[in-house]
């Protein structure tokens, strides 16, 4: 049931009516069958495997707890009698039993995950081994099922069990609420990947039918109507031509169509948040926000804080911190510095956590070498362009740049730039093709097709690209007026009349400019597929 | 207090730490700094931070850092 569908419409109709009319203590509850109606819809099957995720995520973490109120009762009714390093030790044992719980939970859950999701990739490789040590035979691929959303929901429930191993939050005792937090349908297929200590704030209350958030809600909603089918879903005949045709379509083809990719993932992507984040609102939920304006970023690491910032953060507290603070990383770290010097000393943990991550980051977007190298490279933009700030900061001192507009504008297209050419390995079907058609950018010499019409000729009409360059301007005006706060509130201080036009015009405008396919329905999220 | 503040210094020697109170809200320090920080603090102190205690409230101020220092080394 694509967010994009008339029967998803149908489908939250009905459930926004039932929330506000049912008594208000049900309301979780029906959300939970809500999920799950939407789940199954989806297919029965993976509501098996996301059954196993929340069964035993949440057995775990009652373990985790009965084992933690356990010990401290012990060590309360035995105060007087223990020595410190008895109470120690004992201490000790309990966090080596909590961690054996989080342990298996992990790995059970991350387990599936790895083999839904990778054990192709994995066959593939090795056949690929086979083939080039000149060997017959190879392995067959295996038919998998790959639940929806499993990497988002995987995800989300493990930071929880690390959360209650961490002690950072309690353990869920009803199975059912927990299953609402793992399952919550509008950041079930593409995030954000919410933790358990800010989601409970409002998911599990009784909310009340207020009219302003209500309206609010509806409001993000259409706007992510009108990212996700007047722009992204526009654009999308032109980036398949470019990319799939990648014979015909080189050197500044692969130019335009990077820039085209880098529209239609932000729309396509943040279009998909807003529709959730306005479902959540709808019914009073603050779910996290997931970009703040990444395409303002003056450098890549500042992209990365403000673009799938749930992603980020996530890999950010239960990997990179992890790896980069464990006994034998310190050692490590420690080793270097005797052996090589202070300066590479310290270098050591920061660059193979972020690695790590990194890599992780990659094969997370999907299991092969292209989201690999996508994930690598932006681990070395990045490394660069640590090791090179000290230049960059005599640079700025020496010129007097900083703060300056067009210095600033230099930073944002760099970045767009950057970002895009890295995003070429995700456009592509593998990785020597994503370095020729890098290369043809600079030496294939075709760049009268900006000019001379051709740009005519990849499915884009004259229509197309006046709806677009339009949208564009708009998402652009949207985002500098976020700078200073929230848009629906400055409309919503306009006179009635404003208000109406803005936002029955914005409707109008998703409704007869909208990219509808056969059928009426729109295409696929792009971040469903991870 | 004097070492802590020496590392936070020689880190960013812009930033005032004996008074700065909100290092991790304002964004001064990122999960880079936080790693030089506790391998520093590794280094000279002999206590080892691990990652269920790299949250806000714990690097906010040099303050705080110090408590934490505190804390792990009378828990050994």
């Amino acid at each position: 049931m694509l967010f994009t569908s008339y029967r998803f419409l149908e489908f939250l109709l009905i459930l926004l009516l039932l929330y506000y009319i049912l008594p208000a203590k049900w309301q979780w509850k029906v959300l939970l069958l809500a999920s799950f109606v939407f789940y199954f819809w989806a297919s029965p099957i993976y509501c098996v495997y996301i059954a196993v995720t929340i069964f035993t995520t949440w057995y775990a973490g009652r373990k985790i707890e009965a084992l933690r109120e356990k010990s401290a009762s012990f060590l309360r009714e035995q105060k007087e009698n223990l020595s410190k390093e008895e109470k120690k030790s004992y201490k000790a044992k309990i966090k080596h039993r909590t961690w054996i719980w989080t342990l298996s939970c992990l790995l059970l859950n991350l387990g599936i995950l790895a083999v839904v999701k990778y054990t192709n990739f994995v066959i593939s490789n090795i056949n690929s081994v086979i083939k080039a040590v000149g060997s017959v035979g190879e392995l067959s691929f295996v038919d998998m099922i790959v639940p929806l959303g499993i990497s988002f929901y995987t995800f989300q429930a493990m930071g929880y069990i690390i959360d209650v191993y961490r002690g950072t939050v309690e353990a869920e005792k009803n199975v059912f609420r927990f299953a609402l937090f793992v399952s919550f349908f509008p950041q079930l297929i593409q995030g954000p990947i919410s933790r358990f200590g800010d989601l409970k704030k409002t998911l599990f209350q009784e909310h009340p039918f207020d009219r302003k958030t209500f309206s609010f809600g509806l409001q993000r909603i259409l706007w992510g109507y009108f990212k996700k089918l007047v722009i992204a879903d526009r654009i999308l005949t032109g980036v398949n031509t470019l990319i799939h045709e990648a014979d015909i379509y080189n050197g500044a083809y692969v130019f335009v169509g990077m820039l085209f990719y880098a529209l239609e993932l932000y729309a396509d992507f943040t279009g998909g948040i807003d529709i959730t984040i306005g479902i959540a609102q709808t019914m009073g939920i603050e779910v996290t926000e997931n970009f703040r304006r990444p395409y303002f970023s003056k450098n890549i690491k500042e992209y990365w804080n403000r673009w799938h910032i749930t992603m980020g953060s996530w890999f950010t507290d239960y990997i990179f911190y992890p790896i980069s603070v464990c006994k034998p990383m310190l050692k490590l770290s420690k080793f270097s510095r005797n052996h090589f010097g202070e300066v590479i000393g310290k270098r050591v943990p920061v660059y193979l956590s972020s690695f790590v991550v990194w890599f992780a980051t990659g094969i997370w977007h999907g299991a092969s070498w292209n989201f690999i190298a996508w994930g690598l490279g932006n681990w070395l933009v990045i490394m660069v362009s640590q090791e090179l700030e000290p230049l960059y900061k005599k640079f700025h001192d020496r010129f007097h740049v900083n703060g300056k507009f067009g210095f600033r504008m230099f930073q944002v297209v760099r970045t767009v730039l950057l970002m895009s050419c890295l995003r070429l390995f995700d456009c592509y079907r593998d990785v020597p093709l994503t370095f020729r058609m890098f290369g043809s950018m600079f030496s294939a010499g075709n760049w009268n097709i900006l000019w001379d019409g051709s740009l005519l000729n990849i499915g884009l009409t004259v229509t197309d690209y006046c709806i677009l360059l339009c949208g564009l301007l708009l998402l652009i005006a949207v985002s500098l007026l976020q700078r200073t706060g929230s848009v629906r509130e400055k409309i919503a201080s306009l006179p009635y009349w404003g208000k109406f036009i803005l936002w029955y015009g914005l409707f109008l405008v998703v409704l007869l400019m909208g990219a509808y396919g056969i059928g009426y329905d729109s295409s696929q999220f792009i971040y469903n597929q991870f | 207090m004097e070492e802590l503040l020496e590392i936070l210094q020689e880190l960013h020697p812009d930033v005032n730490f004996e008074e700065e109170e909100h290092l991790i809200d304002d964004k001064i320090l990122d999960s880079f700094d936080i790693i030089s920080i506790i391998s520093e603090i590794a280094e000279q102190f002999d206590v080892v931070i691990s990652a269920e205690h790299i949250l806000p409230e714990n690097f906010n101020s040099a303050k705080a850092l110090y408590g934490l220092i505190k804390q792990l080394e009378d828990e050994d």
